[in-house]
């Protein structure tokens, strides 16, 4: 003797229960899949502090190097363009470095440890293009008459003054990044871990 | 013969579906210029899919190697040069085509009741082929290659709170690296053309179902005969084919025109600044996009005011998606009671032309300097901003202006003009 008659309530709760534990299963399954694209052990480990040596390095001149595969800087600052980091307060989003990123050690007006040496990465905060080193005053920069040394990412057109703070008005919402470093000694600057000094 | 097909009928619905789609698939009798698109981009794909094959029996996804294997192509291959030439521009053809077919679209009403679905899966083909063409532009490893990617991942790092994570997670890397290269490679010749082939058929299949719409704007199936044929319809196969082919074949000169003579294309097609290899530590002069994503590159750079708390950035991010989820919701903001232009009255014209103006200098602007002036009065960034919002205008007053429309009277009858 067959049964025919139909249990509906209980074909909807095996029906339910059944395709519930199949969507667990589903996001076990692809959880490896997913999280196989997250950076392998070989990149966490590239992402190891870098040394910068800076014994060549002379006042109003800048060398790049590269850490995490990021363009870091490293300028060396004249008086003057120290004396001018001040003058332009006014004209700047953040000139006390409120909201953007940098280590305690260059939680400063001069965004640095020495004030002369400022280690910065090189990118916008806009959309991560590279600046370009914009270090000529006036109308000789191409920027304005009244430029005092800079950064200018070509991208968006957004400005930065020497020490990597945004102006008012161009479309990168903060400071340039600058990455935790440590003086080893004089001429030679670790990138990549912040100094216990 | 009859026999093989006989018994191959018996098994698979060849015969059927052979009359279903095209001998017996009734498409309105008065077809023009503009309905030359669907089939054109059918075309493309196929193109981009056979030339694709054969560039990866060549190319290596490979970060120290892939800019080498493409001038190893350009050079070295035989008649490598031509395959590479026929996938970059057929890339750009693509665009052109689909842009043509969405204008269509919109001139003569065809995402209107009851074609929505073949409007909204349209548009994920669009999105799917963006996706698409963002992820090859990156396998040449060229400088441009490099930083677009570089600048485009950057846009989800501003979505709040998981941005950077996910940022990682695409790039693989805490930069575009290798990883990046590599799986875009996968994506690039993998997922996404499976996306598209699957998402074309389902596209033809609900057109199938409701039928192709026409430059009256009216259906066709209202009227039919003693047989329950249209009286307007005729039959996609010969008609159609026929038609189709020579409009592929125009095409075809003018595409062998810009391979042959012009395959830069004046550096809109390819980019200067991608004839050297990527480095990560030079950003070239002028960072562009390709020319089909410029009208949203710059709907990006004019959002340069932070409001209600939140970065002109991630505004910029936020305007730039609504400007593409505008095109889903375009179904349900027009409320005119014709469908095809020809009917309609003067406000939607206006508009509409209002629209094509603003995308088009958009796409302009975005190949330009935010701060020149190369339009005339402002500079470029006050331009964007002023035709942003002519864009978005365009859809988000559509359901007034398309309502008070003075439409003319629709005809029962298709009619040929």
């Amino acid at each position: 003797m067959v049964d025919d008659r139909v249990n509906n309530e209980r074909r909807r709760f095996l029906t339910v229960v059944t395709s519930g534990i199949g969507a667990v299963g589903g996001i076990f399954a692809a959880t490896p899949f997913v999280l196989s694209m997250a950076p392998s052990e070989r990149a966490k480990a590239a992402g190891a502090p870098v040394e910068i040596d800076i014994s060549k390095l002379k006042p109003g001149q800048m060398v790049k190097e590269i850490w995490r595969g990021k363009p870091v800087w490293v300028v060396s600052r004249t008086p003057e363009m120290l004396e001018s980091l001040k003058a332009i307060e006014a004209e700047l989003q953040d000139p006390m470095s409120a909201s953007s990123v940098q280590p305690t050690n260059a939680q400063n007006e001069f965004r640095s440890e020495k004030p002369e040496i400022l280690v910065l990465i090189g990118i916008c905060t806009h959309l991560g293009c590279s600046p370009v080193q914009k270090f000529a005053i006036g109308p000789a920069s191409g920027i304005s008459d009244d430029w005092p040394g800079g950064f200018f990412c070509p991208c968006h057109g957004s400005k930065f003054d020497l020490a990597g703070r945004v102006y008012r008005n161009v479309p990168a919402p903060d400071n340039m990044e600058v990455p935790p470093y440590t003086f080893l000694n004089d001429t030679l600057i670790l990138v990549g871990e912040e100094g216990s000094a | 013969m009859s026999k093989l097909l006989a018994w191959v009928d018996d098994r698979f619905p060849a015969t059927k579906v052979w009359e279903e789609h095209l001998a017996k698939y009734y498409a309105p009798k008065n077809f023009n210029f503009w309905y030359y698109f669907g089939g054109l981009a059918v075309l493309v794909l196929v193109i981009q899919i056979l030339t694709g094959i054969f560039l990866t029996i060549h190319y290596k996804p490979d970060s120290e190697l892939a800019f080498a294997s493409v001038e190893y192509i350009m050079r070295d291959v035989p008649w490598g040069w031509l395959i590479r030439y026929l996938h970059s521009t057929g890339a750009s053809a693509f665009f052109i085509i689909v842009y043509l077919h969405m204008f269509r679209a919109m001139l003569y009403g065809s995402h209107r009741n009851p074609r929505e679905l073949i409007w909204l899966i349209g548009c994920i083909i669009y999105v799917a082929l963006m996706a698409e063409a963002f992820m090859g532009y990156l396998l040449p490893w060229g400088n441009m290659s490099y930083w677009g990617a570089q600048v485009i991942i950057s846009l989800f790092s501003a979505i709040p709170g998981i941005g950077e994570g996910l940022a990682l997670w695409i790039r693989g890397d805490f930069v575009v690296s290798d990883a990046t290269l590599n799986r875009f490679f996968a994506f690039h010749v993998v997922l996404i053309p499976l996306i598209l082939i699957g998402l074309v058929f389902v596209h033809i299949v609900a057109l199938h179902k409701v039928g192709s719409n026409n430059p009256d704007g009216i259906e066709i199936k209202k009227v039919k005969n003693e047989n329950g044929i249209p009286v307007d319809g005729i039959p996609f196969h010969p008609y159609y084919t026929v038609k189709d082919i020579m409009g592929a074949v125009f095409f075809l000169i003018l595409f062998s025109i810009v391979i042959f003579f012009m395959p830069e294309f004046f550096g809109i097609f390819l980019e200067k600044d991608n004839f050297t290899p990527a480095n990560p530590l030079q950003t070239p002069e002028d960072i562009v996009p390709l020319w089909y994503f410029t009208p949203y590159y710059s709907i990006l750079r004019a959002n340069t005011v932070s409001f209600f708390w939140i970065d002109a950035k991630v505004w910029g991010v936020i305007f730039m998606g609504l400007a593409i989820v505008m095109f889903f919701l375009l179904p349900w903001l027009d409320r005119s009671p014709a469908k095809s232009i020809r009917y309609r009255g003067v406000q939607y014209k206006v508009w509409l032309t209002l629209f094509v103006i603003s995308f088009v200098l958009l796409g302009y602007l975005g190949l330009k300097n935010p701060d020149h002036v190369d339009l005339f009065l402002f500079r470029n960034v006050i331009w964007a901003q002023i035709l942003t919002i002519v864009y978005f205008l365009f859809f988000l007053l559509m359901p007034f202006y398309s309502k008070a429309d003075k439409t003319k009277p629709v005809p029962e009858r298709v009619s040929f003009k």
